[in-house]
């Protein structure tokens, strides 16, 4: 099976790494064979965290330019980090809540508007689904459900190798009880989002 | 996954775990009694995860106060007939490094495993030394793995061979095994031994002249039939393909081979090298016999390749050998599978993938992290500028030292101007005082502290240095996620133990300048550092409040909010650009703004706004959310 592969990015702090272990818990758990690529360290201290990740037979979790055919991108700058992974086949799924990088008013490059992004992603990705996630998650009850309205579209997306329900079950292996319900009110809310609009 | 899975798994279970995870499973599939570290990045959740499971596993596990310490009572464990495992990141090797040559000499009697994360391209460290030269250096086994699976299957393997030839083995892996998840397939827990006891033997324990003659022969002898195993070790097939190239490659290279092969259908012969020392030259040269030119993916210096080309020369083979040295693949960092398919596609003269990556048509804007909002340590730097500022001091360098404070070499707080290593801005310093007449301003953390900076303080007060140091202690190794310290009430299995303290230390070291701060207490502490600054001997201040990470867990009157007045405010940006928390911005409209989800409420910048601008301000609940 040619692996399907998944660029998810964005900012310490925003549930990257989780929502990566439930997808891969999710794909083990249906016998696929499955690689996540994660960088620590320095990330909880606002740095950029991306992980990348690979379900389908592969060795390294690595992506090779323009192989991904999904981009998770939690927030719009890292969505351009991420450009040279896009190719004509490849959907966005893109948080359009922006953080800003802490020394941007001392930055020599400054931070693009958000059509900008838009229109850079779009001119490569073969679709690009932007929703506020953040307003999305705070509706569903806390703004740190975020990364479920993100799994939630991610869901939705056309090729998507997981079924829903397999990642409903891993989401309550992964996730602590009592943020379930918010959890899963966010996820549902993404996923309804990108379906309608895919 | 609950952590706890890693112990409570049973055989053939199928965990997704990361490759630290993996370790530790192995760990605990090898029947290991004592196990030991410092924590450092790529290695770091080794220990965190082992500090959950220890006590419910029937093992003995601590973080010890440096790496050096760390293999030295896991050596002790091992001399003892236990299983020891001790685990660190590639430059916490050196620290360790003189009782790693020894312990190669007076051998192990149970087993004894060293488990080096090396880190290409420095994701979180200083340098990218290949740790594979510790092998050849201390002359004893060394295995690679590429994966989690192997991670923890080697660990076992690692045991086996160490008890049969006494031998301490090295198991390497890098940041993309540490931090690569698997699914990875459990194998029965073993049983570890509570005691051990230690069988006196002077003459295989005490390395001195006339011992260590004797014992540096054993280990040559050891190798060189451990060398006939690695030869013959199922741990480096060949995968054939036909064709008349070869790729040798180990640890994660290997992976982005094999992916680029089998997704390309290359024809190319591949040799997988995990048992990586001694050298298994003989199957090297088994493999050369059917290939014309290979070529040597490894990370990070050229050792595979400059073993594989004294193979062809000793046999005077006609093979061209490619690879780092003739420029086919880069010298230095990490590679990846484009690197791969740029290197293979010179060395056959083709080209393999053809799809440009796309590109922004403008550069994007960096995100360098930063000291946490509310960081203690930025307040320190703020006071400590402030002081130099009132008594005229323009001339300062800034030893700094290995932790969160590092990123005091960001502006507006540059103050980091040399740094060596763990401990290096003590003996620094006393340099630096010594060699200019510059004024010396040192920062140190609390557990980097303990763990190489108490002898250069004696060495500084016994020679008579003049320099201020001040000690950052934030109660934690915050760097790594929070580990404990013997500065701490608990050790690294969560149980009680004694504190150390840090002033103690510092005055038995025959200090005579210690004063305790508050840094969150911005004039006070600014007069403090005025009067170090001014002491003409080494002056310590001591700067106590914990790392935000633990205060925010421990959190409450979360009812204030921080608020800047517009009608005070000048925009003298005092705040964005000298004291720079992350949580204040300027908002589009030019008003300064702080971020209430960001804030720490630590009223820092209460006290540094020179227009009493900003303000704490008490809400009810439901405006917090707004
Ligand atoms: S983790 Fe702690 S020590 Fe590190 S920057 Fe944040 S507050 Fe400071
Ligand atoms: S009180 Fe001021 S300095 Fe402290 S975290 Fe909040 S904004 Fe930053």
């Amino acid at each position: 099976m040619h692996p399907y592969q998944i660029y998810i990015s964005g900012v310490g702090g925003q549930g990257i790494i989780k929502t990566s272990v439930i997808m891969g818990e999710a794909a083990m758990k249906k016998n696929l064979p499955v690689v996540v690529g994660e960088i620590h360290g320095m990330s909880q201290r606002g740095g950029e965290v991306s992980t990348q990740m690979k379900i389908g037979t592969s060795h390294s979790p690595l992506i090779e330019e323009s192989n991904a055919d999904l981009i998770l991108a939690f927030e719009p700058l890292e969505a351009l980090r991420g450009v040279n992974m896009v190719n004509k086949d490849t959907h966005v799924v893109m948080n359009t809540a922006p953080i800003y990088p802490f020394n941007i008013s001392q930055s020599e490059h400054s931070y693009p508007d958000s059509s900008t992004i838009l229109n850079e992603l779009q001119s490569h990705a073969k679709k690009v689904i932007t929703m506020d996630a953040d307003e999305m998650a705070k509706k569903a009850g806390h703004i740190l459900s975020m990364n479920m309205v993100m799994l939630g579209g991610a869901v939705a997306v056309t090729g998507f190798p997981l079924d829903k329900e397999s990642i409903i079950k891993s989401m309550y292996d992964n996730l602590p009880e009592r943020s379930i319900p918010i959890n899963l009110k966010a996820f549902e809310e993404g996923f309804k989002f990108c379906m309608e609009n895919l | 996954m609950n952590i706890k899975e890693i112990l409570t798994g049973q055989e053939q279970d199928k965990l997704f775990l990361l490759g630290n995870e993996a370790a530790v499973r192995g760990a605990l599939e090898s029947g290991v009694s004592v196990a030991t570290t410092y924590p450092g990045t790529p290695s770091s959740e080794i220990g965190n995860v082992l500090s959950v499971l220890a006590q419910d596993a029937g093992m003995y596990f601590e973080f010890s106060i440096n790496e050096k310490v760390a293999l030295e009572v896991a050596a002790a464990a091992a001399a003892s007939g236990l299983r020891s495992f001790t685990f660190m990141k590639h430059v916490g090797v050196n620290v360790a490094s003189d009782s790693l040559m020894s312990v190669a000499y007076t051998s192990v009697q149970g087993g004894m495993v060293i488990l080096t994360a090396d880190d290409p391209s420095m994701f979180s460290s200083q340098n990218e030394q290949d740790n594979r030269h510790y092998a050849r250096l201390a002359n004893i086994p060394l295995l690679e793995a590429s994966s989690p699976q192997e991670v923890k299957d080697l660990m076992k393997y690692a045991y086996e061979l160490s008890e049969e030839f006494q031998l301490p083995v090295i198991l390497r892996t890098t940041t993309r095994v540490s931090h690569m998840r698997g699914v990875v397939e459990l194998g029965p827990l073993a049983e570890s031994k509570n005691k051990g006891h230690f069988e006196k033997d002077p003459h295989r324990f005490v390395p001195v002249p006339v011992t260590a003659r004797i014992m540096h022969k054993n280990l040559v002898d050891k190798m060189d039939k451990i060398g006939v195993l690695s030869n013959n070790s199922s741990l480096n097939p060949i995968y054939n393909n036909n064709g008349n190239i070869g790729i040798v490659t180990s640890g994660s290279a290997f992976n982005y081979v094999m992916d680029v092969v089998e997704e390309n259908d290359l024809p190319v012969n591949i040799l997988k090298v995990t048992f990586s020392y001694p050298f298994p030259e003989k199957r090297v040269y088994e493999f050369l016999e059917n290939v014309e030119r290979v070529l040597v993916v490894e990370e990070v210096d050229p050792i595979m390749e400059k073993e594989i080309m004294a193979v062809v020369g000793k046999h005077q083979l006609k093979k061209t050998v490619h690879g780092k040295l003739d420029g086919t693949l880069p010298m230095i960092y990490e590679y990846n599978p484009d690197i791969i398919i740029q290197g293979l596609g010179k060395m056959m003269g083709v080209e393999i993938a053809a799809i440009k990556a796309a590109k922004t048509s403008f550069e994007l804007p960096k995100r360098p992290p930063t000291l946490c909002p509310g960081c203690p340590h930025r307040a320190a730097y703020f006071e400590v500028k402030k002081a130099a500022e009132n008594l005229k001091l323009n001339d300062l360098i800034f030893p700094t030292d290995i932790g969160c404070y590092t990123l005091g070499i960001e502006s507006p707080y540059e103050v980091a101007d040399y740094l060596l290593s763990m401990g290096s801005s003590i003996g620094t310093s006393c340099g630096f005082s010594k060699a200019t007449d510059q004024t010396v301003v040192s920062f140190i953390g609390d557990s980097t502290f303990f763990h190489a900076g108490i002898p250069p303080l004696i060495n500084a007060v016994h020679n008579k240095n003049k320099f201020v140091l001040v000690i950052l202690d934030n109660r934690t190794t915050a760097m790594t996620g929070g580990q404990p310290h013997p500065g701490l009430p608990v050790d690294g299995m969560g149980l009680e133990a004694p504190e150390l303290s840090i002033p103690d230390i510092v005055r038995a070291s025959g200090v005579e300048f210690v004063e305790i701060i508050n840094p969150l207490n911005v004039h006070k502490s600014s007069e403090i550092f005025e009067k170090a600054l001014q002491f003409d001997k080494v002056a310590v201040v001591i700067s106590q409040y914990p790392c935000m990470l633990i205060k925010t867990r421990e959190e409450k009157g979360k009812n204030i909010i921080l608020d800047v007045q517009d009608d005070k405010c000048t925009k003298c940006n005092t705040c964005i650009m000298e004291l720079a928390c992350p949580a204040i911005y300027t908002r589009d409209d030019g008003k300064i703004r702080i971020d209430p989800l960001m804030c720490r409420r630590c009223n820092v910048c209460v006290q540094t706004c020179p227009e009493k601008a900003i303000r704490a301000k008490r809400i009810d609940k439901a405006g917090e959310e707004g």
